[in-house]
């Protein structure tokens, strides 16, 4: 813990701290741009300049220098001032002086800091200003490289925590220039935090280019949908419509990244919606008024013949309003795994990711059961990367797909997990923290079962040394809506399964678009949902609803960590907050449900699931159930294509343009702006 | 001294060098570059592998040689590493040449040292031939190149051409070395001073003068 | 003047070949298991007391530099000792400089030997030689002599008899000077760009693979078998306290015989001209300034370098730098603007383009230099390009931003009026023109 002084104020920091750490703990402000601290220190801005005694008469870079015993740091001497004013003017004589119409501006780290350490005017006058040619990044990323400042975050970020080493700095000295391997599309799932990343307008968002300024935007938090990680963003919106998505630094769950999913399907959100009540009549829908629709709806009388099956992103209050309704009705059919998986959910640590996100980068082996992490969740995937940079050894049974780092496929039948190589066995119980990940692909070839078995021969619960304590078993969802459904009890034993068996009158669909409609010939089918996709299309009356941009919510992520999110704009046209509906159907259907409002929906979901009620990990113990070792069935992955994995996303040109261009190479690029 | 730039990506280029490997003799010399290094560290010898790479491409082009970008696609496999780093690492040094060269590369040293003794008239003789900075003349036998300090300094000036180095130039001495080049002959390297062995003082060694005749051991005189 | 019988490079002008056996009959490899018998501490100690200082230009005592290498080695992430390597820097590239190349072509055999003697003093179980891209020949040569002392036991398994087991490998560079600064001659080696590292860590705690490392110059490994021979006493009782031994001063420029020569340190400039060099083109009255140290350190007007002694203190003194005692000669018919104008603009070609005040500051001042050459420009742009060095000065991840700074700083300080006369000659042009 050394001790030091900055600008005369003493602080103590920890070990390995570095002198910019230690300005900043005494409450001094030193600009930056190459510094970041998810990145590699790179020290090659020299923004970041202090004066240190004991050392060399001159200044140091306080990023790259470690803190140490006795140091006295000057932040605020007259060699600090002229450093950082003659490091802020070498990086102002080439940049352009664009910035009414740069995207960054407003928001923009040269702006800022140019206005603490510029000068008034240019003294590079009379020279020209480096113009460099733009570079193609892919439907994402727009470029104005004659920005570029070149701190490299960006090249860092690729190798560093992306794992595809495909942005570098090519030439050398004034002529070094950032790009893609021969400006070839970025192709990875988060390939546009570079442009959070960039300090300047270098590297700024495509489809938000000219879209507005920072300034004019409403900031709402929120929790992403788009898969089970719960990433936690920002939402920023300008009246009816959300303009973008940035993430918000969570350390446990997304660090500070978001996919390109969860940044770009919003532009989804505003195209292909259900803005208006539907009903079809003689096979074909008919514009109708809600009264109608409610009508229609009562005149089934299905009593309790009526089941509900739940979407992927649905949000824990619709659902509990939905269980309220059905229950009230006298029916208990509910069930939210869309596609017919019927895995046991006796046991909710035996479907959760128990060693949370941050605690898989500590793993030192870890085998992946039937998950192709990268498109189901990217940002796992990067805490498992990090975990292989400290030694960890990784084995996936599934087919193979490209990782990020270094793996041994085992063969894609799960069967091999009762037959393991030496070689995984070995590493597997000879490892202080060994994990399992089980994802969709292997629950639904039956993995389950057997992925328990294999966690009690390892051990994957138990103490450590350091007195902690350790489980290494995950279930890896992959829908946003999955464990805040297992929470509520929105599954039935033998899955969708049972529904079918039960032969409904009345089916509701909320916002769900993966179900295979055509086992429900006799239901009425009410879809309620956003998005005219697949459930609409097979529906008989279709009910407008809120997509998760626009209504208040609870959501649980995969590690079962329970997260709120606000509303940031009003649904559009006809549409309304699921739960209203919910409420509304209750008085038409002549049932009732003890909540009015919000609050109270709110309140009574706690009181049924007090967890939900408290936002952070809930607990489920660390009691495994066994399982059966032997199984046997071909994995396949759930998603056939990262960037249309739910209808918002589908609706979304930009995640369209990523499919056809990213993932099966159209040729969409076009000449740099 | 021209800008530097990667010749395009055409189907044209991929036609030609897409199936472009290593023949066995620089193969063999690629294998001895990485068993230099420890395991693992097979990244090290990207230097040595593109420098084989691009005099493998002179053979087969009849030139100095270059890197089309397949062929550092090719090295990048051969030493199972991203291809941006190569292109990182062959954009960075400046004897990789990433367009089309000529017979001839004549790299003009320019820096002071050489400046000092007449670098501009060795420019100027080039000029003379048609050669253009940064260019290749269109019968393909010169590329000129001003480079910068090669470490001739005490036989200024010099000229370096494809391996060779040829120092203590004026213009006639030049005129000398590219015309026995154009005939086809391999002119002496070196000093093209009469007289001159290396980077002693001209005339003659002012020291070890012994060692002019006999190679002196002087230890008995310690 | 020193005597022959006490140069350490008898082949330094390759009249005899520089095979093993001509070098082992001038004396190389002679019972070098004898010196590796001292063991690696002794070896160390009689270093430092030679007061061998560095020759690569920055001048650290060379004995220093090799006992901060560890002598147990560190640890790796499985438990493994971590080997220690030796890195010798022949990327020769300083402008005025042209030593190493003699001893790379014509007198290999030192060096391999003085790798094997400093490696083992070092504990280091390999060196890399790095030299630069374009000494063709010379690595062409410094590889056949590598083989052969391999062929002949000298080097590899069991060195020289010694039981020491030490490889030595050539590294070709590929053009660039910056790869002669030593963390970026590591990135280098480990197939990167050469970009410099940040320091600390430094290289002996941290440097190729993350393994301690040493990096040396050509010439301070080459010399260092022949002071294990000839005793600490006998090299330093060359040259001034601090400043000892011989050294190779390669003169280029304005003088009737540029040459290389092996010199004692502290010779004074006028008998080191006068003695090898034949003199100053057009005689001392025509003298100008010198560059004594190789383009990175300021010039030093024709009066004050005249008698200077040529060593590190000497040319402190003078307002300079030993360097790598390139010295660049310039008469009165030089046209110092361009001259220092030239050497800014290979700094700007060779800056790596990683930092900010390296990267931008190179190019800002060669175009103000190419401007102040032809007088273009306001007489306050001398300040501003003064101050403009000054910022990038001491502000950089190594030294190339210092060493690209201090040519200007040396050619404002002693040639303002110069430069003023220019800009006043250009203005009047200029306005004649307009009339």
């Amino acid at each position: 813990m050394p001790k030091l002084t900055v600008d005369g104020i003493e602080v103590e920091v920890p070990a390995g701290a570095t002198v910019l750490q230690a300005c900043e703990a005494a409450g001094k402000e030193i600009p930056r741009f190459c510094y970041h601290e998810r990145l590699s220190i790179a020290g090659n801005c020299r923004m970041c300049l202090v004066e240190v005694k004991p050392g060399p008469p001159k200044p140091q870079a306080s990023c790259a220098l470690p803190a140490a015993d006795n140091q006295e740091i000057r932040t605020d001497s007259e060699m600090v001032k002229k450093a950082r004013e003659g490091v802020m003017e070498f990086l102002l004589i080439n940049h352009p002086l664009d910035c009414p119409i740069c995207d960054q501006g407003g928001e923009c780290d040269l702006q800022d800091q140019s206005l603490a350490y510029g000068r008034g005017g240019s003294r590079y006058a009379r020279e020209n200003k480096r113009a460099v040619t733009e570079k193609y990044m892919g439907p994402l990323i727009k470029t104005v490289m004659t920005r570029c400042i070149h701190c490299t975050r960006c090249v860092r970020f690729s190798e560093e925590v992306a794992g595809v080493d495909e942005i570098g700095a090519l030439y050398r000295g004034e002529n070094m220039q950032i790009t893609t391997y021969l400006e070839r599309a970025a192709q990875h799932e988060l390939s546009a935090n570079v442009i959070d990343l960039c300090p300047v307008g270098a590297l700024t968002s495509r489809p938000y280019a000219f879209e507005a300024r920072p300034w004019e935007l409403k900031k709402t938090l929120s929790i992403d949908v788009s898969d089970a990680v719960g990433s936690n963003i920002r939402v920023d919106s300008r009246g009816r419509e959300v303009l973008r998505v940035l993430p918000r630094i969570n350390d446990d769950v997304n660090e500070e990244w978001i996919s390109d999913k969860t940044r770009y399907q919003i532009d989804g959100l505003t195209s292909r919606r259900l803005d208006q009540v539907w009903i079809r009549k003689r096979g074909k829908f008919q514009p109708a008024s809600w009264d109608e629709a409610f009508k229609a709806i009562a005149k089934v009388k299905a009593g309790k013949k009526v089941a509900a099956v739940a979407g992927d992103m649905l949000d824990c209050e619709t659902m509990f309003a939905a269980k309220a309704l059905l229950g009230a009705m006298g029916s208990k059919l509910i069930e939210s795994r869309q596609t017919g998986m019927d895995y046991d959910v006796s046991s909710l640590p035996a479907v959760n990711f128990n060693s949370t996100f941050a605690g898989i980068e500590t793993a030192d082996a870890v085998l992946i059961i039937g998950s192709h992490l990268r498109s189901e969740a990217p940002l796992v995937n990067v805490r498992l990367s990090k975990a292989v940079k400290r030694g960890a050894k990784i084995f996936v049974v599934g087919p193979e797909w490209e990782t990020t780092y270094p793996a041994t496929f085992l063969g894609s039948d799960v069967s091999v997990l009762a037959n393991l190589p030496a070689e995984v066995e070995q590493a597997m119980s000879g490892a202080k923290r060994p994990a399992i990940i089980l994802g969709g692909g292997g629950f639904a070839a039956g993995a389950h079962g057997a992925s328990l078995a294999l966690a009690d021969k390892w051990n994957l619960v138990r103490d450590l040394e350091d007195g902690g304590t350790w489980n290494g078993y995950n279930a890896l969802h992959f829908s946003a809506a999955r464990m805040g459904a297992l929470m509520l009890g929105f599954v039935q034993k033998g899955g969708i399964a049972d529904l079918v068996k039960a032969k409904p009158a009345l089916l509701f669909a909320l916002g769900a678009d993966e179900v295979d409609f055509t086992q429900f010939p006799d239901a009425l089918k009410v879809y309620i949902g956003h998005h005219g996709d697949k459930g609409a299309h097979a529906a008989d009356i279709i009910l407008p609803a809120a997509a998760y941009t626009e209504k208040a919510g609870t959501y649980v992520n995969t590690e079962g960590r329970v997260q709120f999110a606000d509303k940031a704009v009003f649904a559009p046209g006809d549409a309304r907050e699921d739960w209203t509906i919910l409420r509304a159907l209750a008085d038409a259907l002549g049932v009732s449900v003890d909540f009015d409002n919000f609050a109270e929906l709110q309140a009574a979901m706690v009181a049924a699931v007090p967890a939900l009620g408290e936002e952070g990990l809930a607990d489920y113990g660390a009691d495994l159930p066994k399982g059966e070792l032997k199984a046997s069935g071909e994995i396949s992955y759930p998603i056939k294509d990262f960037y249309l994995t739910n209808p918002i996303a589908r609706a979304s040109v930009t995640m369209q343009r990523c499919s056809a261009e990213l993932l099966h190479g159209e040729d969409l690029a076009e000449a740099a702006e | 001294m021209a800008e530097r730039h990667l010749e395009p990506d055409t189907p044209e280029l991929r036609e030609r060098w897409g199936n472009w490997s290593f023949n066995p003799a620089w193969k063999a010399k690629a294998d001895e570059a990485i068993s230099h290094y420890p395991a693992g560290r097979q990244k090290s010898a990207v230097m040595a592998l593109l420098d084989y790479a691009q005099r493998q491409v002179g053979e087969e082009t009849g030139t100095q040689g270059w890197l089309p970008i397949p062929v550092m696609e090719y090295v990048a496999g051969y030493l199972d590493m991203p291809i941006i780093r190569v292109v990182e690492v062959a954009t960075f040094y400046t004897m990789y040449n990433l367009v089309p060269v000529g017979k001839f590369h004549v790299q003009v040293c320019g820096t002071t040292p050489c400046m000092l003794r007449g670098s501009d008239d060795i420019l100027a003789a080039c000029y003379k031939r048609g050669m253009r900075k940064g260019h290749t003349t269109e019968d393909g036998m010169w590329t000129l190149t001003e480079v910068e300090c090669m470490g001739n300094c005490a036989t200024a000036p010099m000229v370096q051409i494809n391996d060779g180095n040829y120092e203590d130039l004026n213009t006639e001495r030049l005129d000398a070395v590219l015309d026995a080049l154009v005939a086809g002959e391999t002119p002496k390297e070196g000093t093209q001073e009469p007289g001159r062995h290396t980077s002693e003082p001209s005339g003659g060694p002012t020291t070890l003068k012994e060692m002019v005749t006999e190679n002196h051991d002087y230890r008995g005189e310690w | 003047m020193l005597a022959d019988k006490d140069r350490i490079f008898t082949n330094v002008y390759g009249y005899q070949p520089w095979n093993l056996a001509a070098a082992q009959a001038r004396g190389d490899w002679d019972n070098t298991k004898d010196i590796l018998a001292k063991g690696p501490d002794a070896i160390v100690e009689e270093i430092k007391a030679s007061g061998l200082r560095g020759r690569g230009g920055a001048g650290f005592p060379t004995g220093m530099k090799w006992s901060f290498m560890p002598k147990e080695p560190p640890m790796d992430h499985n438990g493994n000792p971590k080997p220690s390597f030796l890195v010798i820097n022949g990327d020769e590239s300083e402008p005025g400089s042209c030593k190493d190349r003699e001893i790379l072509r014509h007198d290999p055999h030192k060096l391999i030997e003085g790798a094997l003697v400093a490696g083992f003093a070092m504990r280091a179980r390999a060196a890399y030689i790095y030299v630069r891209g374009e000494f063709i020949r010379e690595a062409e040569t410094l590889s056949a002599a590598v083989a052969e002392a391999y062929e002949a036991g000298l080097i590899g398994k069991n060195a020289a008899g010694s039981g020491y087991d030490f490889d030595v490998f050539v590294h070709r560079g590929a053009g660039a000077y910056i790869c002669g600064e030593e963390t970026a001659m590591i990135e280098s080696l480990e197939g990167k760009k050469g970009q410099p590292r940040l320091k600390p860590p430094f290289p002996a705690g941290a440097g190729l693979y993350g393994c301690p490392t040493t990096v040396n110059n050509v010439e301070s490994i080459a010399v260092a078998p022949t002071i294990m021979r000839r005793g600490a006493s006998w090299f330093s009782s060359f040259g001034r306290e601090n400043n000892k031994g011989t050294k190779l001063f390669q003169i280029s420029g304005h003088v009737e015989k540029p040459c290389v020569v092996e010199e004692a340190m502290s010779i004074p400039f006028r008998e080191l001209i006068e003695k090898h060099c034949g003199g100053i083109s057009g005689g001392w009255d025509n003298l100008l300034a010198v560059i004594p140290g190789g383009s990175s350190v300021p010039l030093v007007p024709a009066e004050q370098i005249m008698d200077a002694p040529m060593d590190f203190d000497g040319l402190k003194e003078v307002g300079s730098g030993l360097g790598t005692a390139g010295v660049i000669v310039m008469d009165k018919s030089t046209d110092v603007v361009r001259a220092i104008s030239r050497i800014s603009h290979f700094y700007m070609h060779e800056s790596c383009g990683q930092c900010t005040p390296c990267r931008e500051g190179t190019g800002w001042m060669w175009r103000v230099m190419e401007r102040l050459r032809t007088g273009d420009a306001d007489v306050e742009e001398i300040d501003m390009l003064h101050e403009v060095t000054k910022q990038v000065e001491g502000h950089t991840i190594c030294a190339l931003g210092d060493a690209a700074a201090w040519p200007i700083q040396g050619l404002i300080r002693h040639f303002r009026p110069e430069l003023e006369r220019r800009i006043a000659e250009h203005a009047a042009t200029m306005k004649e023109a307009a009339e």
